[in-house]
């Protein structure tokens, strides 16, 4: 089921969460909203679900306004950041919920709940209670949970913002399989741009409650439309006019006409990779990135007086606000 | 430190002792002074008895009704925006503010012959001052916030988002209710209403204005206490005392039993 938001506005007393957006949300997609806290993607994804009303704007999904429906008659899945677990129900009951709701037959539900709860790895958890879980294994019940009315559309918000690194990346690949299997139409909150840029293929930034851009993952990183997407996703240097990503500089031992002098302040091995922080002669700091052996070649030392160049920079026709 | 520690446990102990365990075992042993077929028999009293179905009938009127406008209100402060929340949050408050004595002349005053209500109600006949009606209206506004007052706090710290995820999950607002939202507070529900039940027995003051202490009829348990003691029937007091004693300290008990499951509710 597309999803359209469609100039969409949303204010909290004097806070302007959202300010005439609009998104489109292809059928089958997987959609990130990334952006950083109070830009609005968590409002807007509310929004979607029915959560909260706009004060403006509609919400179109599958072709039909929702703009007036409760949550309860949109059909869509929600998973929330903190799991929202029926505390007071086992694992199985929680799951179940969506189908006894919808009264279907004792016999249907049980199959599909062992279906489910095999889908999101947790067979032989479902007499536990959710305070039994731990967090990872919380999201996943959550999940099932969304996933059980069979919903044309699933929205999670922040998902994985609450469990430690090693389960968020194994959640994310694992979402990533989920929808690979059953193409529902996914929307995600995420203020990780690397979450965003690995899992999502549309990511949607936002900013200060506006759309700065939404394109896949590659367009983005590589054609961000303003200074904000490109500083946002992935790392970046102002450099004069333009900007310039860490590994588009390339360093060189001798000056030449179009180089820059800058100062090593720093080295910091990180894995294979070398990442040299600089101090250009007018005082603008750099980070530029190396492989370690091109560093080892170039005999690199802190204090060091080196020279730079971009390989490729961007420039926008506005500068940096 | 440790006999820092001691000494508060001392004098914790020994204010509830003096305080609380004290007259009840006071009570006992008058009762074994005084004899205790005399206080049988007075508690055997069809007067007594009597008294005691009044009270048991207030009671069953009050705590239902205080229990479900506990919830409502409790939700509507918890979970709504409204103007004059503020002032409605305060009002629930106001039986425990206010005097039983005072409760009970305003009620006098209300319903009395020349109050705004009395006239109507004498006019079409039916009876309020000196019988049931009115008892229950002062039991009813005496046990107003015990309720509310345990459900308000549970329900903050439930916080809506199981509420929000029944909704996407297709239930209604009144399944959501019944399925999410009650059961996650069900235990400061529980424990509201031994509270409240509590307070409906134990009501003196603002029956007593209210009721005309009418033997056999508008008298309850605690008045009945009163009547027996005026009357120089010591043992009889000390009897029905008792018995109202001994149903505190099994709603002590149901409140001890019940406050320890709140956490891992």
């Amino acid at each position: 089921m597309s999803i359209s938001a469609r100039h969409i506005s949303k204010r909290f007393g004097t806070f302007v969460a959202l300010d005439d957006v609009s998104v489109e949300v292809t059928t089958g997609s997987l959609t990130a909203l990334l952006g950083p806290s109070g830009s609005g993607k968590s409002t807007l994804l509310r929004i979607i679900a029915g959560l909260e009303r706009p004060d403006a704007g509609e919400v179109i999904l599958g072709g039909e306004d929702a703009t007036q429906l409760s949550p309860q008659n949109r059909g869509v899945g929600f998973v929330f950041q903190h799991y929202a677990a029926f505390k007071h129900m086992t694992v199985r009951d929680n799951v179940a919920f969506a189908l006894k709701i919808r009264k279907r037959p004792r016999a249907e539900i049980r199959a599909r709940v062992e279906e489910l709860l095999e889908l999101v790895q947790l067979q032989g958890f479902g007499h536990r209670y959710p305070a039994q879980l731990s967090g990872g294994q919380r999201q996943r019940m959550a999940l099932a949970r969304a996933l059980a009315a069979e919903p044309e559309v699933l929205l999670l918000d922040e998902p994985f913002g609450a469990l430690d690194a090693r389960v968020r990346t194994e959640l994310r690949s694992w979402l990533r399989r989920l929808h690979e299997e059953t193409r529902t139409t996914t929307v995600f909150v995420t203020h990780d741009q690397e979450e965003a840029m690995e899992v999502a293929d549309t990511v949607v930034v936002m900013n200060q409650g506006h759309v700065e851009q939404a394109a896949s993952p590659r367009d983005l990183y590589d054609k961000p439309t303003n200074p904000f997407v490109m500083s946002f996703v992935g790392q970046a240097n102002r450099f004069g006019e333009s900007w310039v990503r860490p590994h588009d500089l390339k360093i060189t031992l001798e000056r030449n006409g179009t180089t820059s002098e800058v100062l090593i302040d720093r080295l910091v091995h990180v894995g294979h990779e070398v990442r040299a922080e600089l101090i250009r002669d007018d005082g603008e700091r750099l980070d530029l990135l190396l492989t370690r052996d091109e560093a080892e070649r170039l005999e690199l030392t802190a204090g060091q007086i080196v020279y730079v160049k971009p390989t490729r920079e961007t420039t926008f026709e506005q500068p940096a606000v | 430190m440790n006999a820092r520690r001691l000494s508060v446990r001392f004098v914790a102990l020994g204010y509830l002792l003096l305080i609380l365990v004290g007259p009840l075992s006071m009570l006992f042993w008058r009762i074994y002074r005084e004899g205790a077929d005399k206080a049988w028999a007075a508690i055997t009293d069809p007067d007594t008895i009597h008294a005691f179905k009044i009270t048991l009938e207030i009671a069953a009127i009050a705590v239902p009704l205080n229990t479900i406008f506990g919830i409502v209100v409790g939700l509507a402060i918890v979970r709504l925006r409204f103007p004059g929340k503020g002032l409605v949050n305060a009002f629930v408050d106001l039986p425990l503010a206010l005097s039983p004595v005072v409760v009970g002349l305003s009620l006098f005053l209300l319903y009395g012959r020349t109050g705004w209500f009395g006239p109507w109600f004498q006019s079409h006949g039916y009876r309020i001052l000196f019988a049931l009606p009115a008892m229950v209206l002062a039991t009813v506004f005496i046990s107003v916030p015990y309720v509310a007052r345990e459900v308000i706090p549970t329900l903050r710290e439930v916080g809506d988002e199981q509420e929000q995820a029944a909704r996407t999950l297709g239930a209604s607002a009144w399944q959501t209710f019944w399925r999410i939202t009650l059961p996650s507070i069900r235990w400061a529900v529980i424990y509201g209403v031994v509270v409240t039940t509590a307070r409906c027995l134990g009501e003196y003051g603002a029956v007593a204005v209210v009721s005309g202490s009418i033997q056999g009829q508008t008298e309850t348990a605690t008045l009945r206490v009163q009547d027996y003691y005026e009357n120089l029937n010591q043992a009889g007091a000390y009897g029905v005392a008792l018995v109202l004693g001994v149903i505190a300290i099994v709603v002590l008990i149901a409140m001890t039993l019940l406050k320890p499951k709140e956490g891992t509710a």
